[in-house]
């Protein structure tokens, strides 16, 4: 029987196999390792679970626009992290003016939706420009052209944003209605106002881009060019439009993700865009690339395993300061996912050939 | 893909209005305010005006070739004047709203420093308002005139532009190498004025650039066909005497130039071995590797820890006994990080080595791994190599060194080209299935590929330690992988002369423009975008490449029945 295992898997697989399963024996040991100390309370975990839920919806809904855009042009707009900065920091001036004239504390759900509105407006002019004057000439062209091309692109739009706005780290307003707990219902819940407020907009969000995409004649165009983009074009459907469409909609998303960011973390600046743009990728990636609720729940996942993982299993493994390595979690498995699951849990919708 | 030819006075608007844009924007981000001080000619013209002008110039330029083709030429200079007045208005229109309203709060660069800029010397708004209106439409309008020019006159009359621009930029640079020697005093004091070139230096260069241009595309004069022409004994002892030539002027750079151009030199030299490594990853193999500053980082770090005699002392060993493991480690890093990604290809390669790239980065910060390697506080205390009683100490000595590394890789680099591993590498990035069935063992020859580059890193990185006698985490960002990639990219990817062009243009320059550094990453971007999408090839291509990017068809009867690609 091991002969015919080695006879199917070349001495590279099994080396991979090898440090796949060793990762994860390290992870089981450590998880063991912290919850039989009892270190954290249960309260602490959950805290911690629904941080995780909130960044990860986060996350989700910027892995949104990577996904729609992969899945109609196979590539993968690494701009897009700087899609999303655009919005949050375009809207950071409007905020300081909002919170100057004193209208955030008088009606702040109105505050938010103009934010908001202001985000969208501006990630979404970036995604367009972005796809007219970088990668629409480049369609067709062999596929590391557009990938260069939008390596260059995020960092020019990097330091556009830090030539404009400046370089240093801006405060977002605070927003006193959202402080403390959440209360609702005559009694106080475990979770912060602005987090149960980032996840329910997020849900909204993606409810309502889901049935875009699934429901009205714009998304069945736009899962038409992602099907077939020559066949698409013979049924009448202005591809480019749909093209464009496409671009905007991520954009938008974009938007919403960066308000949703700046009440979570409260602080913008020009690079912000850039890491987790990386982690929505790697969601985008973990649901299956090209698949619309594949992204979503990829985005949850590592939001939550991000946020449970340093003191899950670091700290039991007798890591010091395990919370520096938060961002390698989320690389190793960007990586780990590339290497052992290209299609991603959910998705079987491109196959490596195909892509 | 054709598009109908037509050119309206709508499309005037349009160019127009593309140009001011532009031109906001360069002033927005701070770039002309910035450049205002470093003058290019005679105290009368800045870099900052040259930002803010080329804009409208390239778009009056476009606007009166497109105009040209269909309309009378009449027209096209207006038209080219045209849209330099609309972009003209535009600045002017900032330079109105900016004196009334407080844009600063948001554009962090509307300051009245750059208001008192745009004023262009006047004192009253309105002059101001006229001025600006005024020298756009001369930039327009020269724009017009100089699309007139026969092409091959106003490609010499470029370069001689070229030439007065890249020589006032190092103004500050050569005047401190011409005053260094007595011998050279009055040539300095003859081609440079206080700030930037004097008139008649401006002549001498201009002058220069074009005689150079017009020698150069002249049919009979071309130097290189000349030579092909000559017979074969001859042609050798001519390339040889070359050769010795440019070597001995490499060996005495340093001495002619003094101490900080030679620490320019070097930096440009440690990307240029870069270069030459991800070249091979990149150009030949076709995997793109964005992590690839973990192997400099691999390689430096080596060096420091075997040789530091701070407070991570280990060993103690000296240089030439570090270096060789230092490449090694380097190399194996490089295998090691191949076999995860054997069966990736295009995208999800550039993205693992990135995240690869981005976990050792964490990795080296961390406090987990700092009683080995210093965490952010990096290694201190690096000893300078030296042989015998020969220390290797300032930039003038280091540079020796970085000419051996670059002379050594460069040849490894052009043996490995056309040897059959390099004939592998590029059957390989055409098609990796066709190479496969061809007989290439794509799994060693892959792995040469990233171990070769990786070889390279370590070696650069190795010398970077040398260099700076103390490396700290941060000088191991993305930052350097995307800027060998530009290099690269802007040279000619797969082209080796090309890696030492690229090297000059991108590192070199900025270390020359200090003003410049804010600027830089934002440059590389653009010039990303640009590159791909006008010249893929780069400035210095490989000729296998130049043919495939620019293929002309072959067979023009054949293309009525495909017309299936260009639907789309």
């Amino acid at each position: 029987m091991l002969r015919k295992f080695m006879r199917n898997h070349d001495t590279t697989d099994i080396v991979m196999w090898l440090i796949g399963f060793g990762l994860l024996a390290a992870v089981v040991y450590g998880s063991y390792v912290t919850l039989s100390s009892g270190k954290y309370a249960p309260s602490v975990w959950l805290d911690f679970f629904i941080f995780g839920l909130a960044q990860g919806s986060v996350y989700a809904l910027i892995a949104l626009g990577y996904t729609l855009v992969y899945g109609i042009l196979f590539m993968i707009n690494f701009a897009h992290g700087e899609v999303f900065t655009g919005g949050v920091f375009t809207a950071y001036f409007v905020a300081i003016a909002l919170e100057k004239a004193g209208f955030i504390e008088k009606n702040w759900v109105l505050s938010l939706l103009i934010l908001m509105a202001v985000a969208m407006t501006v990630s979404v002019i970036v995604a367009v420009l972005l796809e007219r004057i970088a990668y629409r000439p480049l369609r067709g062209a062999p596929r590391l052209v557009p990938l260069i091309t939008a390596i260059g692109a995020s960092f020019f739009l990097q330091y556009t944003y830090r030539g404009i706005y400046g370089s240093g780290v801006k405060t977002y307003p605070d927003f006193p209605a959202l402080d403390g707990k959440l209360h609702a219902f005559g009694r106080e819940w475990p979770i912060l106002t602005t987090q149960a407020l980032v996840i329910v907009v997020a849900a909204i969000m993606m409810v309502f881009l889901y049935w875009y995409v699934q429901k009205t004649k714009a998304g069945k165009a736009m899962r038409a060019v992602a099907e077939d983009k020559e066949a698409a074009a013979l049924m009448g459907i202005d591809v480019d439009r749909v093209i464009v469409n496409t671009f905007a909609l991520g954009g938008a998303m974009a938007g919403v993700a960066g308000i949703l960011y700046a009440l979570l973390f409260k602080q913008v600046n020009a690079f912000m865009g850039f890491i987790p743009g990386i982690k929505a990728f790697t969601a985008a990636v973990l649901g299956g690339i090209g698949n619309v609720p594949g992204a979503m729940l990829g985005g949850l996942f590592l939001g939550i395993f991000e946020s449970l993982g340093p003191s899950l299993f670091l700290d039991g493994l007798g890591i010091p300061s395990p919370y520096q390595l938060k961002d390698a979690i989320a690389f190793t498995m960007l990586v780990l996912v590339l290497i052992f699951r290209p299609t991603g849990i959910l998705g079987e919708r491109l196959s490596e050939k195909k892509a | 893909m054709d598009k109908e030819l037509k050119f309206t006075w709508k499309d005037i608007l349009k160019y127009g209005a593309i140009g001011g844009i532009v031109s906001l924007y360069v002033i927005l981000v701070g770039m002309v305010e910035a450049f205002d001080e470093r003058y290019i000619i005679a105290e009368t013209i800045n870099l900052g005006q040259v930002t803010l002008f080329v804009p409208m110039f390239v778009l009056a330029y476009f606007a009166a070739n497109n105009a040209r083709k269909i309309k009378s030429t009449a027209f096209a200079i207006i038209a080219s004047a045209l849209v330099g007045l609309i972009s003209g208005a535009f600045v002017a229109a900032l330079l109105v709203l900016g004196t009334h309203y407080n844009l600063r709060s948001v554009f962090l660069n509307v300051s009245p420093g750059l208001l008192e800029i745009l004023h262009l010397g006047r004192e009253s708004m309105m002059a101001a308002i006229l001025a600006n209106l005024v020298i756009g439409t001369v930039v327009g309008l020269a724009a017009g005139l100089f699309a007139l020019v026969p092409h091959r006159w106003s490609n010499a009359l470029l370069t001689g532009l070229a030439f007065v621009l890249l020589m006032g930029i190092m103004q500050e640079l050569m005047s401190i190498t011409f005053g260094s020697k007595d011998w050279y005093k009055p040539i300095g004091e003859f081609i440079y004025a206080k700030k930037g070139l004097s008139w008649g230096g401006t002549a001498l260069f201009l002058v220069l650039g074009i005689l150079l241009s017009l020698w150069r595309s002249s049919p009979s004069l071309h130097p290189g066909k000349k030579v092909a022409k000559m017979p074969r004994k001859q042609r050798v002892t001519v390339q040889l005497v070359a050769w010795a030539l440019g070597l001995i002027i490499l060996l005495a750079l340093p001495r002619i130039l003094g101490s900080y151009p030679s620490e320019i030199l070097t930096t440009v030299g440690i990307y240029i071995i870069m270069g030459l490594g991800l070249n091979i990853v990149v150009g030949f193999a076709g995997l793109l590797d964005l992590g690839y500053v973990a192997f400099f980082a691999i390689g430096a770090y080596t060096v420091g820890i075997l040789t530091t005699t701070g407070k991570l002392a280990t060993l103690g060993w000296n240089f030439w006994m570090a270096l060789p493991v230092a490449i090694f480690l380097a190399m194996m890093a490089g295998v090691l990080l191949g076999i995860p990604v054997l069966k990736m290809r295009g995208d999800y390669l550039a993205i693992v080595t990135l995240g690869f790239g981005e976990i050792i980065r964490v990795l080296v910060l961390s406090d987990w791994l700092k009683p080995y390697i210093g965490g952010a506080q990096g290694i201190l205390q690096i000893p300078k190599p030296r042989i015998g009683s020969y220390v290797f100490k300032g930039p003038e000595q280091i540079y020796y060194l970085v000419l051996a590394g670059i002379l050594i890789v460069g040849y490894v680099a052009w043996r490995l080209r056309d040897a059959r591993v390099g004939r592998a590498w590029k059957a390989m990035r055409e098609d990796e299935d066709v190479a496969e069935a061809m007989g290439i063992h794509l799994v060693s020859t892959k792995l040469m590929a990233f171990a070769t580059g990786a070889a390279f890193a370590g070696l650069a990185g190795a010398i970077f330690a040398a260099k700076l006698g103390s490396i700290f985490p941060h000088s191991f960002n993305l930052i350097v992988s995307i800027n060998v990639l530009s290099l690269i990219i802007v040279g000619g990817i797969g082209s080796l002369p090309g890696v030492v062009v690229g090297a000059l243009i991108l590192v070199g320059m900025p270390e020359l423009l200090r003003e410049f550094a804010d600027f830089r990453m934002l440059f590389y971007g653009a010039l990303l975008v640009a590159m791909m999408l006008v010249k893929p090839e780069g400035f210095v291509p490989e000729k296998t490449r130049q043919r495939e990017l620019h293929e002309e068809p072959l067979e023009p009867e054949i293309a009525p029945d495909t017309p299936a690609q260009a639907e789309i």
